[in-house]
């Protein structure tokens, strides 16, 4: 049963705004970029469960962007992997949300990610093993698009393409910022879907902020090769003084920006 | 089981044993499986022996996704690439996490020999000791190297093990207790500790000193994490000197970490004797433990000189 909608969207894009909050710390910008792409999955397209989240043949999902951790815990909160009130404990000492994932504190946290590039690596293995396993289990695995600087990203790529890794979707939250600028003048990461096609990934490109293309990308049948989904997203989405800005990246609202950006969201 | 043999022979050995007794065990390399031995697990099963090319990370981080759904993946390569460059993926995705995955790297130290300082690696031990999490082994010989996998196979979590290309003879049996050091040898004058292709010249260096009126004890610290700091209390009230002898850099080696128990506890001095700062070179494995002080009689030598 899917349970995805704009309503839940902006539900997702409050509870990252107050966690942010209420830690005072934290990536806006690309927490906000990836919203669709969290609700879609976890909202249906995952096969998991709440009650045993270590079900060894379930889907999975890798948040390699691991700044983003807000919106991956927002997603599982929402879907009572853990209780709401958790939310506001982001970043806090003793606190199982840590500014970055951790797959021991978490329930539903697949893996414990941070450090970029390792992800796609990390579920080109889980893509690798539970085919070995013989599990039916797909595996997805969300990077942002500076990430993909990153050389790791790239042995990945031609390993999963190797390993003919039908059960694997990477998704690119093409947002086009990073910390430094944009990704043209920082290191320009040319004709991705070119590059990604040429790896041996089928790939297929959308904006990855309308619900209905990102639901209709991540949900299509596995083909015979790895699939690759650019997801061509607003930096900071939602919020008027954060959408397209580079600033947005590692930003907090304050308490005046946290009233506006909540009365946007509606 | 030979009298003569290297470690990383008898770790594809092992391995493909192992293989067969159980069936989450997976192994990947990194185009060295030839180098590394891993080629006997390879030709054996095939399904579970996974080549990720010229690519340290990814096979690192591979492994890590093999080991979420149940898998114990045996990780192989080069010693100075599969901890150097891979460091970071170490730390983050093996470490931190706490990953089953075990870090077997061959060609360890300056016993690699004629391929020079490029593939000698002298600070791999440095690197996988801060790592939280993590336990490392350091076999002498064909029999522990198996008793080292084992050991590795029953811990969950994160094991580094060492070994080398050079050929270490077979030395008496022993058990392996993890973090538990052997004594291979009792003396009354002094305590010399090494571990791995080292422990056999500290054997010879003690018949060495025997000869000349001291009584020196060897003790083979297979396992540098946890450190059996027991024994090195125990030796550093017996005795006015330790010496630990290692095929490593001086710099973050055992020789390091047994002075760093000694100098909170209290007790003796402590000489480390191991690469000096300096990296390797081609040459002769045996030349290169005469070049680098590390020959039986240089650390006989560089013992009496401080005794």
């Amino acid at each position: 049963m899917l349970d995805i909608s704009t309503e839940s969207c902006k539900t997702l894009r409050k509870d990252i705004l107050t966690m942010l909050h209420a830690s005072g710390s934290g990536h806006a910008g690309g927490s906000l970029s990836c919203v669709e792409i969290m609700d879609a999955l976890y909202g249906g397209i995952l096969r998991i469960d709440p009650q045993n989240p270590k079900k060894p043949d379930r889907d999975y999902f890798v948040l390699s962007k691991g700044h983003a951790a807000p919106a991956l815990y927002a997603a599982l909160a929402e879907r009572e992997f853990f209780p709401k009130e958790e939310l506001l404990t982001l970043r806090k000492a003793g606190s199982h949300l840590q500014g970055h994932p951790d797959k021991n504190k978490v329930p539903g946290v697949d893996m414990t990610t941070g450090s970029l590039g390792q992800g796609i690596s990390i579920a080109t293995g889980l893509a690798l093993g539970t085919r070995a396993k013989g599990y039916d289990s797909r595996v997805y695995v969300l990077t942002g698009d500076g990430e993909l600087q990153e050389g790791l990203c790239w042995e990945a790529a031609m390993a999963a393409a190797n390993y003919k890794l039908s059960n694997l979707t990477l998704i690119v939250d093409w947002n086009g910022l990073q910390i430094d600028g944009p990704n043209e003048e920082v290191m320009n990461l040319g004709d991705l879907g070119a590059k990604f096609r040429a790896f041996g990934f089928e790939v297929c490109e959308i904006d990855g902020n309308d619900l209905d293309q990102v639901v209709k990308a991540l949900s299509a049948p596995a083909g015979d090769k790895p699939r690759c989904v650019l997801a061509h997203t607003v930096k900071g989405k939602g919020v008027s003084f954060y959408e397209n800005q580079v600033g947005s990246h590692g930003a907090v609202p304050n308490d005046e920006q946290f009233e506006k950006a909540m009365k946007e969201i509606g | 089981m030979s009298d003569v043999k290297a470690t990383r022979q008898a770790y594809g050995e092992a391995l493909a044993k192992l293989g067969g007794e159980n069936e989450n065990i997976v192994v990947l390399d990194a185009d060295l499986a030839h180098a590394t031995m891993t080629k006997f697990f390879m030709e054996k099963y095939p399904d579970r022996f996974f080549n990720a090319g010229i690519a340290e990370a990814n096979m690192t981080d591979m492994a890590v996704g093999l080991a979420e759904v149940g898998f114990i993946p045996f990780v192989s390569t080069f010693a100075v690439f599969g901890t150097g460059r891979n460091f970071e993926q170490i730390r983050n995705s093996v470490c931190y996490p706490k990953a089953n995955v075990k870090l077997a790297m061959t060609h360890a130290g300056i016993s690699v020999g004629p391929d020079g300082g490029s593939h000698e690696s002298i600070e791999d031990v440095a690197l996988m000791r801060v790592l939280p999490n993590m336990t490392i082994f350091c076999p002498a010989d064909e029999a522990e190297t198996e008793k080292a996998l084992r050991a590795a196979v029953e811990i969950e979590g994160p094991v580094y093990i060492r070994l080398s290309r050079m050929t270490t003879r077979a030395l008496p049996e022993q058990d392996f207790v993890p973090g538990k050091a052997n004594c291979m040898r009792e003396g009354k004058d002094t305590a010399i500790f090494a571990y791995g292709t080292m422990v056999e010249r500290a054997l010879d260096t003690a018949e060495m000193l025997k000869a000349e009126g001291i009584d020196a004890a060897v003790y083979n610290f297979h396992t540098i994490k946890p450190l059996d700091v027991e024994t090195i209390s125990k030796c550093a009230e017996q005795y006015d000197q330790i010496f630990t002898v290692e095929e490593h850099s001086v710099v973050g080696g055992l020789g390091e970490a047994v002075a760093g128990v000694v100098a909170e506890t209290g007790g003796c001095r402590v000489k480390k004797i191991g690469v000096n700062d300096k990296f390797g070179q081609s040459a002769k494995p045996e030349e290169l433990f005469e070049m680098y002080g590390l020959d039986a009689a240089s650390v006989a030598r560089q013992i009496k000189e401080v005794i």
